[in-house]
């Protein structure tokens, strides 16, 4: 082990910003601009060949620049290692690119992730809230959303 | 008589859920029909969404364990072991053999009644109520045994951050042997009724089925995983608790179909009584707890005695567990797949994001791609068998 942050570093020269391999866990911090690319790649790569989407969620590091962080957990069940590629992205310009295109399962995280962090995934073909009700307003897991403000549930719609 | 090509028709949408007996929790799916066939469907979750990330982030360590009961309630045992494995992983610190081998146990405990569960109530949703009687029983005996090692049925709260609450009670292992038999037994009268039963084929048989590329795709992991052909298990390809020392098998399936996953479950109960069997006899006496005084709490004659053990004492109590600045993935092979624990740490006694992969969001995800084009009876019917825990999918 400790292969797998190599090949994306030496493929990807100047787009891998930084890694670790703390507690065991191979990660790479990538570009946003060369993410895309570089999901393919990993799903692509004969070495590589990452096959499942392990997970995708946002945490946000309040008070940083970039605010947030985009992290996607990858399992190859052929080569049997995992790798973590994260993305920094700012508040002001809060997107990354969908990856949709390359697993399906990324269709519900990555809502779910808009839902709840607030990271629009550009390119989603439903990007829609998941967890919580369309008329919600904010996104709970934002460090400056209060863990005890409510909302009022709106009343339900007419049924036609 | 006239032929119904001359007749305007129009879609009718049918409303499955949110309460309804058959979505198991609060599913809903909306579907729209074309006599008893689904032509499209769109399924929704959150209606028992209660912030668990959220929360997390508001307390401390430990007390977050609690909170990973009401996450799969079917084998809350299972969850326990998983986020005390993941924040463990973060802190570095030895498990003790003894805790290792009861945490085995409590987790292949935990995959049988999750099993049970899942096979009973499928086939009473398809229409055989007698299996649910006979795995319910054996499920109710097991369930006796969890109240007995930590006093409560579904709200176990049973490991901590290094150890246990407490150890088994004295005589436990022939109990648990008892229970396997019993296990057993009822798993092999229900093979026996259900698994060359032609109408439960005819049910079962062919009904969405999934080749292993479209299932990885898709993110599936565990049971419904395997049926498809995927040999992937973590307790086989990234071993923990010392898993790799054991002799057990992991089952495939061939067509991924309903039936193919019933088989599977069916399986797994079988070898996860094995896993008991072996685990019962290497159980030896040892401490319940770790020796590292940054996530154990020293022994009172110490905490009387010295200054150093009673601070430590009053550290762990008001403030909680520390672990070092750090970010950590924990997966553990729960009854419905993988079951992951994301957590970033900044060093405080809080977690500063806490992310949960529950093995059956990508399992609903995919419920519509599942059902379309099959007959709304089908559509139960696999609901049942891809297990989805409305309580973890909804956090």
């Amino acid at each position: 082990m400790g292969k797998v942050i190599d090949i994306f570093k030496a493929r990807w020269v100047g787009s891998v910003l930084d890694s670790h391999e703390n507690y065991g866990d191979e990660t790479i911090l990538v570009k946003r601009e060369d993410l895309f690319f570089i999901l393919q790649f990993a799903k692509e790569d004969l070495d590589l060949h990452f096959d499942l989407l392990m997970d995708v969620c946002g945490v946000d590091y309040l008070g940083q620049t970039p605010r947030f962080e985009v992290v996607y957990h990858l399992y190859s069940v052929s080569k049997n290692h995992r790798i973590r590629i994260k993305v920094r992205v700012p508040e002001e310009d809060c997107w990354v690119p969908s990856c949709v295109s390359l697993w399906r399962a990324a269709d519900w995280f990555e809502r779910e992730t808009w839902d709840m962090v607030g990271i629009r995934f550009e390119g989603h073909p439903n990007l829609k809230r998941v967890l919580l009700f369309e008329e919600f307003q904010g996104h709970p897991l934002r460090k400056d959303y209060p863990i005890n403000k409510r909302q009022k549930i709106p009343e339900p719609l007419e049924q036609p | 008589m006239k032929t119904t090509g001359d007749l305007k028709t129009k879609p009718m949408y049918l409303n499955i859920g949110p309460n309804h007996p058959a979505m198991h929790g609060t599913l809903r799916v909306l579907v729209e029909i074309d006599g008893e066939t689904i032509v499209s469907s769109i399924a929704e979750m959150g209606y028992l969404h209660r912030g668990f990330e959220k929360h997390c982030e508001h307390g401390t360590y430990t007390q977050v364990i609690p909170y990973t009961d009401r996450l799969n309630y079917i084998s809350p045992l299972m969850n326990n072991v998983g986020f005390c494995m993941a924040v463990e992983k973060l802190i570095g610190c030895e498990i003790p053999e003894r805790v290792q081998t009861i945490r085995l146990i409590i987790c292949e405990l935990s995959r049988i009644t999750d099993h049970l569960v899942c096979i009973g109530t499928n086939v009473v949703d398809i229409g055989a109520l007698t299996n649910f009687w006979y795995y319910f029983n054996a499920r109710e005996k097991i369930y006796d045994f969890i109240e007995k090692i930590c006093g409560a049925r579904l709200t176990t709260n049973y490991t901590r951050i290094g150890g246990l609450m407490r150890d088994f009670h004295s005589g436990a292992a022939p109990e648990l042997r008892a229970i396997m038999k019993e296990v057993f037994r009822a798993t092999k009268e229900v093979r026996t009724l259900l698994e060359k039963n032609k109408i439960f084929i005819d049910r079962t048989a062919g009904v969405a089925p999934f080749t292993g590329e479209e299932a990885k795709d898709l993110g599936f992991t565990g049971p419904c995983l395997r049926a498809a052909g995927v040999p992937y298990d973590v307790r086989k390809a990234q071993p923990y608790m010392g898993y790799e020392t054991y002799d057990f098998d992991i089952p495939i399936g061939e067509s991924g179909d309903t039936y193919d996953r019933f088989l599977v479950r069916f399986e797994e109960i079988n070898q996860s009584c094995r896993l008991i069997e072996q685990a019962l006899d290497r159980l030896k006496p040892g401490p319940i707890m770790t020796n590292d005084r940054r996530v154990a709490l020293p022994p009172k004659s110490e905490v009387y005695t010295n200054i150093e053990a009673l601070m430590n004492h009053f550290k762990l109590i008001f403030e909680g567990v520390r672990p070092p600045p750090g970010e950590v993935y924990s997966a553990t092979e729960a009854a419905n797949g993988e079951l992951g624990f994301y957590i970033v740490s900044d060093g405080s006694t809080n977690p500063y994001r806490v992310k949960c992969r529950p093995p059956c969001f990508p399992l609903y995800a995919a419920y519509p791609l599942m059902i379309n084009g099959g007959m709304i009876a089908d559509a139960i019917a696999v609901l049942g068998s891809i297990n989805i825990i409305a309580g973890e999918l909804d956090r």
